[in-house]
């Protein structure tokens, strides 16, 4: 639901982080890694995203989302596995000191720029 | 044609909330200087936090100087209830966009300005009704409360797991109607328990006052070790 505000961040830091060199440079991708335990649905990221990006150097670049498993690890016995379900238990001794390891995940990994051309679009 | 044209990546690597996060922070660096112990409420509209809360100011008028920051999509209601209760409370409507479904880190730090924050010992935020957004955002707070009611279904927090792990805390609030509901209370309980194992869970009556000494008791030695703290 406040997948429009995230957009607008991604927005943000995607247009400071294009090179000094390229100044007017067209985005052609944005690469994301959204955790399975993040707040947020990619399709309606990815929607906000294109809305937002209009008129800007980003219009029309692609939002790449990975998303990344839920991975946790136990404190008590040092199993680790995939959490597939939402049961944060230790699927080897059963208790519950669960230390998550990823899938809270929310983060801009690169920009992938058009270089040295303007990049026609289409 | 652009799929063709070279690209170059360039590193980014951030965290998208890293502006809220950092804010945040600020937040909490300002309210630990002076000792304040912080609390988030969340939960989904109308399981019990304006009434919750109400009781709880109560209980505590006597003991310790509170404060409110209560946020709502559009009306003034729930300030007004708090208000009765003596207590500062400071109502932010959400701003305009995409705002409206959680409470921001920037939004308690301008919230924040309009308490006397040198006469404040507890500060409760109410957030906006929701169980899914604010699980995102950090306002700086030192817990973090989520409250559910019997007449919700059982299976909420395995639907949001992001709120239940990431809180402190769960209240099951209005036990009173327990009686009249077809309620599985211990397969509630039993879902906190897989979800966030070991989280303490309160059982209450907005209405009746029930269970409420026990939420209060443990309100009371979050703010102790926070006075402590600070006492260092
Ligand atoms: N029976 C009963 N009703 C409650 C209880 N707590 C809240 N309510 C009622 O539930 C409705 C929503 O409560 P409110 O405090 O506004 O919920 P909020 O949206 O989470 O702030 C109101 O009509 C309250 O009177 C409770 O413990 N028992
Ligand atoms: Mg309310
Ligand atoms: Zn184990």
């Amino acid at each position: 639901m406040h997948e429009m505000g995230l957009a607008l961040e991604i927005l943000e830091i995607a247009r400071a982080s294009i090179p000094a060199d390229l100044p007017s440079a067209r985005v052609a991708r944005v690469n994301l890694r959204v955790g399975k335990l993040a707040a947020v649905v990619p399709e309606s990221l990815r929607f906000c995203f294109e809305i937002a990006a209009r008129e800007t150097p980003l219009a029309g670049a692609e939002l790449a989302i990975e998303e990344i498993p839920v991975s946790a690890r136990c404190r008590a016995c040092g199993e680790r596995w995939t959490v597939t379900e939402p049961v944060f238990l230790c699927r080897a001794c059963g208790g519950g000191a669960v230390e998550i390891l990823s899938g809270r995940e929310l983060d801009i990994v690169s920009i992938e720029v058009f270089d040295g051309s303007e990049g026609e679009n289409g | 044609m652009a799929e063709k044209a070279p690209l170059r990546e360039v590193r980014v690597v951030g965290r998208v909330l890293a502006v809220n996060e950092r804010m945040a922070e600020e937040n909490r660096r300002r309210f630990t200087a002076r000792g304040i112990f912080v609390v988030n409420l969340m939960s989904s509209p109308g399981s019990g936090k304006t009434s919750l809360l109400q009781k709880t100011l109560q209980a505590l008028a006597e003991r310790v100087s509170a404060a409110v920051i209560v946020g709502d999509v559009a009306t003034t209601h729930d300030a007004e209830r708090l208000a009765v209760t003596g207590v500062p409370v400071v109502q932010v409507n959400t701003d305009a966009f995409g705002g409206d479904c959680h409470l921001a880190a920037h939004v308690i730090e301008k919230a924040a300005e309009h308490l006397d924050l040198g006469a404040v010992e507890l500060l409760f935020v109410e957030n906006v009704g929701n169980l899914v957004c604010p699980a995102e955002f950090d306002i700086g707070e030192d817990v973090r409360v989520v409250v559910l009611s019997v007449t919700e279904g059982e299976d909420k927090p395995v639907k949001y797991p992001a709120m239940f792990r990431t809180c402190h805390a769960a209240i099951l609030n209005k036990i009173d109607l327990l009686p009249h509901l077809d309620y599985d209370k211990a397969r509630a309980l039993a879902f906190i328990r897989q979800v966030h194992p070991g989280m303490p869970v309160f059982e209450t009556s907005a209405r009746t006052g029930e269970g409420l000494e026990a939420w209060v008791g443990w309100l009371l030695e979050g703010l102790e070790r926070k006075r402590a703290s600070g006492r260092r």
